[in-house]
């Protein structure tokens, strides 16, 4: 393993934009993914769009059903870190999440 | 059993139960604890906080079907098979998430066990639970987590396969978790609307 895609758990955060590490990572995004499953209900996945991202009910509405739809939707973008933390609450809301790169 | 939510009007929402549903609601909540359990971290140290909170979660996903949905992996498209850097990737941060995710989802259903314990059931055999927006919250997780289990373990696929498990015929032993399953979808919907109005 090697290259820039093994990530620290902690990444440092630079105080300034000078720090060394504003470069460690190419700045491509990451994207949160959530996938279609036959159990959750519709009223339950735009519930948790709401209230873990915080969307109006619209937009949240259109996500789900790009979900139910087409499979799955893109419900947010970011530092892996922070994509990392959003799957890690959709897990824990039960919905089937994943993250990848933006490529 | 009827059995749907309410709104309250502070926030929060309450649902009449009698106590068949009561003590049905309970015994799935207890063998989704047994479900969920500890995890493959669980170790002599788990007496000691500091050693609990240092200790690594698993890195391979759960072999059963029910946890393995319950705690999937966060690379890689499901289903499909993962490269070699998504299972590298999966691994890691099943090891620093998936303890953590097991003590809520076990939060959740333990929520579940002591708002149940509460209630006092009255002269008419029933009683109405009030819960609390925090109480809802753990419910709502609680009932999911029942439903993609029981989904899971029933095999629920595409919305074509599942027509034909609700059509059971009475003696299929099927049948009492398919209704459980369906009862249970009745009590999150109403749920999530009674949140969301």
């Amino acid at each position: 393993m090697g290259g820039v895609s093994v990530a620290p758990v902690e990444i440092e955060r630079p105080e300034s934009s000078e720090a060394p590490y504003a470069v460690a990572e190419p700045d491509v995004p990451w994207v949160t993914l959530v996938h279609n499953d036959p159990v959750n209900l519709m009223s339950y996945v735009t519930y948790v769009f709401q209230a873990y991202f915080g969307y109006p009910k619209d937009k949240a509405h259109r996500l789900m059903l790009d979900v139910h739809e087409k499979g799955r939707a893109t419900v947010s973008s970011g530092s892996r870190e922070e994509m990392e933390r959003d799957v890690q609450a959709m897990h824990g809301y039960g919905l089937w999440a994943t993250l990848s790169q933006d490529r | 059993m009827a059995g749907h939510f309410e709104p309250l009007a502070g926030g929060g929402a309450a649902v009449a139960l009698d106590e068949v549903e009561i003590s049905i609601l309970r015994s799935l909540a207890v063998q989704l604890l047994e479900l969920v359990g500890p995890g493959d971290g669980h170790g002599p140290d788990d007496a000691d906080p500091l050693a609990r909170l240092f200790a690594e979660g698993p890195s391979e996903p759960p072999t059963d079907p029910a946890l393995a949905r319950l705690f999937p992996d966060a690379y890689g498209e499901p289903g499909a098979h993962q490269d070699p850097q998504e299972r590298a990737h999966a691994a890691e941060f099943r090891r620093y998430t998936e303890n953590d995710l097991r003590a809520r989802k076990r939060e959740d259903a333990l929520g579940v066990v002591r708002s149940l314990d509460s209630l006092t059931v009255g002269g008419d055999r029933g009683a109405v639970l009030r819960l609390s927006p925090e109480d809802c919250r753990q419910w709502l997780g609680a009932l999911n987590d029942l439903r993609l289990a029981i989904g899971t373990r029933l095999e629920i696929g595409d919305e074509g396969d599942s027509d034909a498990l609700f059509r059971l015929p009475d003696e299929d032993p099927r049948k009492p978790m398919v209704m459980a399953y369906l009862w249970l979808g009745g009590l999150q919907e109403t749920l999530v609307e009674a949140l969301m109005p």
